[in-house]
């Protein structure tokens, strides 16, 4: 072979490569979704995440744009360990692009990192913690749906203010429990509160009355609820049967899904203060998001957690488009750069720090009387604005905020 | 008021008491599965799922078909305990021939496909079980407010376990059922029908995990998961107690439900491990287990 024919060989070849960086890599853009399948938050998230995700790539219409979309999605267990399997293994093998959800705050600070390593895109729905955003940000991460500050600033706020000063705290005992305790707690010392004590749990505990009757025999006012799912509905329903509310005193549910409240039953239920930045039954969008949504998991009307996915698809397929590429940090980085909207968060945008804004509503859960048709559990009691439902981007301690 | 390590006398009291009526669950359970090993030699796996279907046979009668509470606490064990002697009939049968493992597979695999099943159709949130209307409200003891329907539970599973030990230990009928298991030629020889009581046996098992189901229900979720949660942990309380020792398994099984309450109070992050931890000590120290005989 001639030199000249050698250096075209090279030139082509190098040409090559340089189109194909600015495509998306291998042709298609795959999306893992990666959260609990099996246990205490396969209900909140689960599966109803992947069905979110591809009615998200539906309605974006990928198909009809010539992208092609495939959707994975594996169980992660709760376990950091496995899940750091499956990311790396999406990521170095089955090539995948983006991971969703990843609910279990310890599982999602580790997802984090390796997403960071590889240079991936990493949108995490279903996880809590606020440290995603804070001393943990990363410029490949976004965090959609809510976090521990906004729940606590919610939740926790909203019961101080109406005379809820002395506070219990029933934690449960990883990432995510933790960081709900110390917001939460923050939220009430700053209103002039006190925290009496608190207990830390095991995640996935069935029974709670030995920690309830610790908590009744501090005699606090408030009890905090900083765990979710499972461990939410059985610290309620056993805490009725302590007689802790007719004693006098409160609980508050810090994290509660529509799927919990289902769960318990309106009779157990009603009453509890909660923090959600989407509810079903908000409006004709929501709604018909809800009707599509439901028909295609069991009946269940999406959590939060499912409408952060789906919005949180359509954001990043919208990233994708403009930017006709896949490369994480980049995608994350344009996702930044476009304001956000979608049907069922609205208008918004998201800050330097991974942190994505929306207006969070304080809602309260009917008494069965009120409840008028299927899943009818919430009533709005204030909206909290999107600039203030989320901690302030200079708070937090991410080193990507100048 | 006086204290122990910090923690006021009362207060533990009501710890106790607590670890108490846990205890009951976790003896009710291994009670079952110690039946199961003792008189017929198979580990039976499935007995969480057994469990959880006697919760769901509850809620299914109350919500389907209007059937309260009391009636449950007979129909959903016998209901489970016949699909239960169904499972014997067509595939344990085949195994007794086999290594134990066999056995503890095929039971195992079933639980995965029972609770999936469930889980699939009912989700992972559970549902809801009132407390019977007879049985709701606590009465205050000094110490604590103790819920009724706690006590009943101490009550009624200490009384099941000790009925279940008398019977197999010490009458004619449950003399038959441990010389079954010694040498079942022989029994039969005498004009016994072997194979009718190992199903009956293996039925009876099956329904006391239905029954500590349904009374289960109206304390914890109606959840697809909660044997599976259980299982785990009243294994341990088996190999602790000494597989297939009747009194074994129930004094373990409340005598570690106590332990579990007390652990809640001092050092709680170590409440789902500590039962794990005293296994392992008995198992290097005690091999067969604390009440076990070496065969």
């Amino acid at each position: 072979m001639s030199v000249l024919c050698k250096m075209t060989a090279a030139a082509a070849l190098a040409f090559a490569a340089g189109a194909a960086h600015a495509q998306v890599s291998d042709g298609v853009i795959r999306i893992g979704v990666l959260n609990d399948q099996s246990s205490l938050y396969a209900d909140l998230a689960g599966q109803g995440s992947v069905i979110a995700a591809r009615m998200a790539v539906e309605d974006f219409g990928a198909a009809k744009k010539g992208m092609k979309v495939e959707v994975l999605s594996a169980d992660h267990q709760n376990k950091p360990d496995v899940g750091s399997a499956i990311a790396r293994q999406w990521y170095d093998v089955d090539k995948v692009d983006v991971i969703f959800d990843v609910p279990n705050s310890g599982v999602a600070l580790a997802v984090n990192q390796i997403t960071r390593d590889k240079g991936k895109a990493l949108i995490v729905s279903g996880a809590a913690t606020a440290d995603l955003t804070g001393k943990a940000c990363s410029p490949n991460t976004v965090h959609w749906t809510y976090d521990t500050w906004m729940l606590a600033n919610g939740t926790g706020n909203a019961i101080v203010k109406t005379g809820g000063d002395t506070w219990f705290f029933l934690t449960a005992d990883y990432a995510f429990g933790h960081a709900l305790e110390r917001d939460t707690e923050a939220v009430v010392l700053k209103a002039g509160g006190k925290v009496l004590g608190k207990v830390r749990h095991p995640l996935n505990t069935q029974d709670f009355s030995s920690f309830l009757l610790q908590a009744q025999s501090s005699k606090a006012k408030i009890i905090g609820l900083a765990n979710a799912g499972g461990d939410t509905t059985n610290s309620i329903k056993q805490a009725a049967e302590f007689g802790i509310v007719k004693g006098g005193q409160n609980l508050a549910g810090l994290l509660v899904f529509i799927t919990d409240v289902h769960g318990l039953g309106l009779n157990n239920a009603q009453g509890l203060i909660l923090t959600e930045s989407f509810y079903w039954d908000y409006n004709e969008q929501t709604r018909a998001f809800a009707k599509r949504f439901a028909a295609a998991d069991r009946g269940i009307h999406p959590t939060m957690v499912h409408a952060g996915v789906y919005a949180g698809v359509l954001h990043y397929l919208k990233a994708v488009e403009a930017l006709k590429s896949d490369d994480g940090t980049k995608v994350i980085q344009k996702m930044k750069e476009i304001p956000t909207d979608d049907p069922l968060f609205g208008k918004g945008r998201i800050r330097q720090d991974g942190r994505k804004v929306h207006p969070a509503y304080l809602l309260e859960v009917k008494k069965p009387s009120e409840s008028k048709y299927p899943w009818d559990y919430y009533k709005i009691r204030a909206t909290i604005p999107a600039d203030q439902a989320f901690r302030p981007e200079k708070e937090g301690g991410c080193p990507l905020v100048k | 008021m006086t204290e122990i390590f910090g923690v006021p006398t009362q207060a533990l009291l009501g710890q106790l008491l607590i670890g108490l009526i846990n205890g009951s669950f976790y003896a009710l359970l291994s009670l079952g599965l110690a039946v199961i090993f003792g008189l017929l030699n198979i580990i039976n796996f499935a007995h969480g799922a057994q469990y959880m279907l006697g919760a769901f046979c509850a809620y299914f009668l109350l919500n389907k078909a209007g059937v309260g509470y009391w009636p449950s606490l007979v129909i959903a064990p016998l209901a489970v305990g016949l699909f239960g002697m169904l499972i014997e009939r067509t595939m344990l049968k085949q195994l007794y021939k086999l290594d134990h493992l066999y056995g503890l597979l095929l039971t195992f695999g079933l639980a995965l496909v029972i609770q999936g099943l469930f889980r699939n159709e009912f989700g992972s949130s559970g549902l809801p079980y009132p407390i019977p209307e007879a049985l709701s409200g606590s009465r205050n003891l000094g110490f604590m407010f103790l819920p009724n329907y706690r006590a009943w539970v101490v009550v009624a599973s200490a009384a099941v376990c000790i009925g279940t030990w008398f019977v197999i230990e010490k009458t004619k009928l449950g003399s038959y059922l441990r010389a079954a298991t010694e040498n079942p030629a022989l029994v039969q020889a005498f004009g016994v029908n072997v194979p009718r009581m190992i199903t009956l046996t293996y039925g009876f098992g099956v329904a006391l995990a239905a029954l500590a189901g349904v009374m289960a229900a109206p304390i914890y979720q109606v959840n697809p998961l909660m044997g599976a949660d259980m299982i785990i942990v009243v294994f341990a309380v088996v190999v602790i107690g000494g597989m297939g020792s009747i009194m074994g398994s129930i004094l373990t099984g409340f005598g570690l439900g106590v332990i579990e309450g007390l652990t809640k109070v001092f050092y709680p992050e170590a409440s789902n491990t500590v039962i794990f931890i005293i296994m392992a000590i008995v198992l290097m120290l005690k091999p067969a287990g604390l009440f076990g005989t070496q065969k």
